[in-house]
């Protein structure tokens, strides 16, 4: 175990713990967006800046950095709010139009941006780049359907040449994952439209009630995992709908 | 054949003697890019052609650089029992010339610019004939000392045989057959290098943390992914002495216990990848390369790749992710690549002058090496002394030298008489320092003390009629288009530092302006993820700093000191100057000049795009640049 | 772990390596030869397409027969880079990126060629060609269409 503190208050956590966890565990709020505990530390957005001032003093982003014997960590010194704010305030300018933004900006009492609004034709931008639907959709479900495309300023998050992606499967990991709800995904009959990715699959039939629910990409996980293969046979309602069913009669069976 | 052992060595040594100091008349043409790229092909052509046409028995070379690019092209006329003379500048027409000469037994004077030195066979007695001076007294070479250059110029880079007779190879043979790798790291480490391509890290100790890090298999990564703007000395190592750094590699290798080696080499550079990649090649044939290498039972092989347009490929993360196969983009550290790198394996990369060090460490000793430079700045670096300076070309000191021994002494002061305001240093990761603190000695920690950092060796020199502002505004122009745009400060804060600066530049910017672009610069310098971004304003920094004055020109007065900014400024030509002979109608971009022939023209300044293209073409200096 | 197994990765700079295949053969990367090269290596597109779009040196556009470079490294900007640029696109008709319509030549900016003692600088296909004036520049381009005929 590492003994450590933050802001002024001791905790200790498990060896290869990231600073971002220790911080948490101390009851401390950081915001956060590049973050996710199923993934990677990949420290893009910034957010989590912390000052640590031994065993050496440095600005860092704690998501990505681990915690040592002793640590003393300042979340709230200036150095460390002004990056964090600072990034916020950028991250404003680029998605005006994003309430989780602005909510995070707002509590951190920053309202408006400094650095002007985006231009015209990404006005509605909501999307931050904090990679969290590339990596999930690579790292965790292994379809790498999408990812980043050109550098910089351009850098974006999309399918190969902007068409039908032939290896998604519609899992909608990256529609769940993202912080600012920036991929839009809807269900249209036996369809699942991934719109942000312009991509559809097709998406099973109940062969009790002929409701479409899980998407037919999926199918490989029967493979994988014999023991769902019930999962596939009916859709959520008609398995809960099986499950009471049997529970009626197995009380009328054998009562308590 | 194959390299068993130090005779086999012998061997290919007396072969590079033969064709090094031949019995018959040499002529070697520099041609690197630098060389090529004024013609240093066509030079080669008319001599091989003269030579044929007059039956000159004659042993014709392309040869690497010899830095001083300035004299480009540069040919090396060797003529048993006379002197060797280097001559500057040459032309095709100048080269059948001298063959002509030289047909009759004669050196000609014109043209001619020292006599070169020879280590080997010192010519008895070296009086140059004509007065001419050695090439290692020109001011240019005078405070020079070649390690890492130390064959460029002087050998056919793509003989391995004459790598090795100018005692190539003998490193490497040493430690396999001598040395264990902890041996060969303490030699490293007892030399005080430090990495070459900016940050200075000690080798040894990146080198021993590798070695001791848990973990198989290893790596060890060549970066020649030189990507600063204003340098080049990567590229010309890589061009005219590859097997240095394929020797470097390779004792790395064995040093940390790696098997596997890459260069990296940048995608601009193809002549470079071409040589690189022959000498690998020729490295492989002759085992030094492959299996048990002088059958020490050590296995190495190098792989190249070629890197496809992307500057932050040169950070260290950036670049494994590359060779994995992917977008170059860094990750944070710790972990360093040292402990987890390339696929998440132990992993050392060097610079290419590093590991070009390496073997002459290797054979010379540790204290030898440490002996030159200053306490904590060992060694010599290669600078590539560019921008407005009278010399041009690439410049290899011991650290310690002052700016003002680079650029007054070697370089000969500013470009055409003018004055030298400021030297830029490391890139768009360095910064901007004024004159006045010319006397700093070069090292590590004045660079970065003063603002700026001492990087892989760029050092552009900038004058008066350069404008600071302007010079800001273009490296953030260059990071922002280099930012992998992962992290928000360096995607976000660079964007923003441009576009105040293009403010500035264009006569909008307030004084307000400099206290945001400030702030902005701090907050991308202290919180992005990798060393693009913390480095990327420097150059704003620094020229906020030093050049403070010429900023407030541009906000309070709109005004460009400098005469650069092209909303800030007119052009106009002054009728009783203008001899009216059209040439500056002719290369008018915009034409928007107009003109009777031989009579005064004018400059229509609706169309004038101020690109002051006539002011650099008229012949009488009558255009006039009103501030 | 992810849900779908994974092929093992490419061996170290193979993907480059493809890229700068298919680019030196056709010119630029057509989307079936991209498809197909991800299928040879065994990665998944994206990951092949991204790598694509992220460096300078791959296009998804066809080029003209010559590619210009001009260099506006350092050096080259401080001493008129952007002179011969703007003079080549006035000469050409093009902007950077675009090419000519009769296909003979592609205009690129490029941040330093490493050839910096020669500034200013600009590169057509492999040749070099430093220490330039904007009044070389029609010769250089005729010699390139002299080339062709």
């Amino acid at each position: 175990m590492i003994n450590l503190t933050v802001n002024g208050q001791p905790v200790t956590v498990p060896d290869g713990t990231t600073v971002l966890q220790a911080v948490r565990a101390a009851g401390v709020e950081l915001p956060t967006l590049c973050y996710h505990e199923g993934l990677a530390p990949y420290g893009a957005c910034r957010l989590c800046m912390v000052v640590i001032t031994a065993p050496r003093h440095a600005l860092v982003a704690s998501c990505a950095y681990p915690v040592e014997e002793g640590m003393v960590v300042e979340t709230n010194v200036p150095e460390a709010a002004t990056a964090r704010h600072l990034a916020l305030e950028f991250l404003l300018s680029r998605c005006p139009q994003s309430d989780v933004i602005r909510e995070m900006a707002a509590k951190e009492g920053i309202t408006t941006s400094r650095f002007g609004a985006p231009p015209p034709e990404r006005a509605d931008e909501l999307c931050v780049l904090c990679g969290l639907c590339v990596r999930v959709c690579r790292e965790a479900i292994g379809a790498a359907a999408i990812s980043f495309i050109g550098r910089g300023m351009e850098r974006r998050v999309g399918t190969p040449f902007d068409v039908q992606s032939d290896a998604c499967i519609g899992c909608g990991a990256c529609a769940e994952i993202c912080p600012t709800g920036a991929i839009k995904m809807e269900d249209q009959g036996n369809k699942r439209i991934l719109h942000t990715w312009h991509t559809t699959v097709e998406l099973h039939t109940c062969p009790q009630c002929g409701r479409f629910f899980v998407p037919e990409p999926m199918s490989f996980l029967k493979e994988m995992f014999p023991e769902i293969e019930d999962l596939w046979a009916l859709c959520p309602e008609c398995r809960q709908q099986r499950a009471a069913r049997q529970w009626i009669e197995q009380r009328a069976t054998s009562p308590v | 054949m194959k390299v068993h052992s130090r005779s086999d060595l012998e061997t290919l040594r007396a072969d590079g003697l033969s064709t090094l100091y031949p019995s018959r008349l040499k002529i070697s043409v520099g041609m690197a890019t630098c060389g090529l790229a004024t013609g240093a092909a066509a030079v080669y052509d008319a001599l091989r052609d003269e030579a044929a046409a007059r039956g000159l028995d004659l042993m014709l070379i392309a040869t690497g650089c010899l830095g001083y690019c300035q004299q480009e092209p540069l040919v090396d006329v060797r003529m048993p029992g006379r002197d060797r003379v280097l001559y500057a500048r040459m032309t095709a027409d100048r080269a059948r010339e001298l063959i002509a000469d030289l047909a009759r037994g004669e050196l000609p004077a014109e043209g001619a610019l020292a006599v070169i030195p020879e280590e080997k066979e010192p010519p008895a007695g070296l009086e140059p004939a004509g007065g001419l001076p050695l090439l290692n007294e020109l001011p240019f070479y005078a405070r020079q000392r070649k390690i890492i250059l130390r064959n460029c110029g002087l050998i056919d880079p793509t003989r391995v045989e004459e790598y090795v007779a100018r005692g190539g190879y003998q490193a490497l043979a040493h430690v396999l057959l001598d040395l264990t790798p902890q041996e060969t790291i303490d030699e490293v480490l007892g030399s005080g290098l430090r990495g070459r391509g900016g940050a200075g890290f000690p080798t040894g100790r990146k080198w021993q943390i590798c070695h001791d890090a848990p973990g198989q298999p290893k790596y060890v990564i060549c970066n020649g992914d030189e990507g600063d703007p204003g340098a080049y000395m990567d590229r010309t190592v890589l061009e005219s002495d590859p097997y240095s750094v394929i020797e470097g590699l390779t004792i790395a290798g064995y040093a940390i216990g790696a098997r596997q080696g890459y260069i990296y080499v940048r995608d601009e550079y193809p002549l470079a990848v071409e040589r690189v990649t022959q000498a690998v090649a020729r490295a492989e044939e002759l085992g030094l390369l492959g299996d048990s290498i002088f059958d020490s039972g050590f296995d190495f092989s190098i792989t190249i790749v070629r890197g496809a347009g992307a500057f932050v490929c040169g950070e260290e993360t950036a670049l494994i992710s590359s060779i994995e196969g992917g977008l170059g983009e860094p990750r944070p550290r710790p972990p360093f690549p040292a402990t987890s790198g390339l696929w998440g394996k132990p992993t050392v990369i060097n610079n290419v002058k590093t590991l070009a060090t390496v073997p002459v460490i290797i054979s010379e000793g540790a204290d030898w090496y440490a002996a030159i430079g200053t306490e904590n700045n060992a060694g010599t670096v290669v600078f590539s002394l560019v921008g407005k300076v009278a010399n041009t070309g690439l410049v290899e000191v011991p650290l310690g030298l002052t700016l003002r021994d680079m650029i007054e002494g070697i370089g000969g002061g500013g470009l055409n008489g003018k004055a030298v305001k400021a030297v830029q240093t490391g890139g768009p990761s360095g910064g901007c320092l004024p004159a006045r603190l010319f006397d700093l000695p070069i090292s590590y920690e004045t660079l970065t003390q003063a603002g700026s950092i001492m990087g892989s060796g760029g050092m552009v020199v900038m004058d008066e009629d350069t404008c600071m502002v302007d010079v800001a505004r273009y490296f953030l122009g260059f990071t922002m288009a280099e930012s992998c745009g992962k992290c928000t400060p360096c995607r976000e804060g660079t964007r923003y530092m441009h576009e105040i600066l293009t403010r500035i530049v264009e006569g909008k910017g307030t004084p307000e302006d400099l206290d945001l672009l400030e702030e902005v610069a701090r907050w991308v310098k202290t919180a992005s993820l990798c060393g693009l971004g913390q480095t990327a304003p420097n150059p704003v920094l620094s020229t906020l700093r030093y050049f403070r004055d010429e900023y407030e020109a541009h906000v309070v007065e709109k005004r460009c000191p400098a005469g650069v900014c092209r909303a800030l400024i007119r052009l106009v030509i002054q009728p009783d100057l203008c001899t009216g002979c059209g040439l500056c109608k002719r290369e008018c971009p915009a034409g928007a000049i107009s003109g009777e022939k031989k009579k005064p023209h004018v400059i229509d300044p609706e169309l004038c795009t101020r690109c002051r293209m006539c002011y650099d073409v008229c012949p009488v200096g009558a255009i006039e640049i009103v501030k | 772990m992810p849900l779908i197994a994974q092929p093992p990765p490419p061996a170290g700079g193979a993907l480059l390596a493809k890229l700068h295949a298919i680019n030196a053969e056709h010119g630029y990367l057509p989307e079936e030869e991209l498809r197909h090269a991800a299928d040879e290596l065994n990665v998944p597109l994206s990951q092949l397409y991204s790598a694509a779009t992220f460096y300078a040196a791959f296009s998804f556009k066809p080029r003209g027969r010559h590619t210009i470079h001009v260099c506006l490294g350092t050096a080259c900007y401080i001493r008129g880079g952007e002179k011969l640029l703007e003079k080549l696109e006035t000469t050409l008709g093009v902007k950077p990126g675009e090419t000519t319509d009769d296909r003979a030549f592609t205009l690129e900016t490029v941040h330093c060629l490493g050839s910096c003692s020669m500034s200013p600088v600009i590169r057509v296909n492999g040749d070099t060609y430093g220490r330039l004036k904007a009044d070389r520049l029609p010769r250089i381009l005729k010699k390139y269409r002299g080339q062709e005929t």
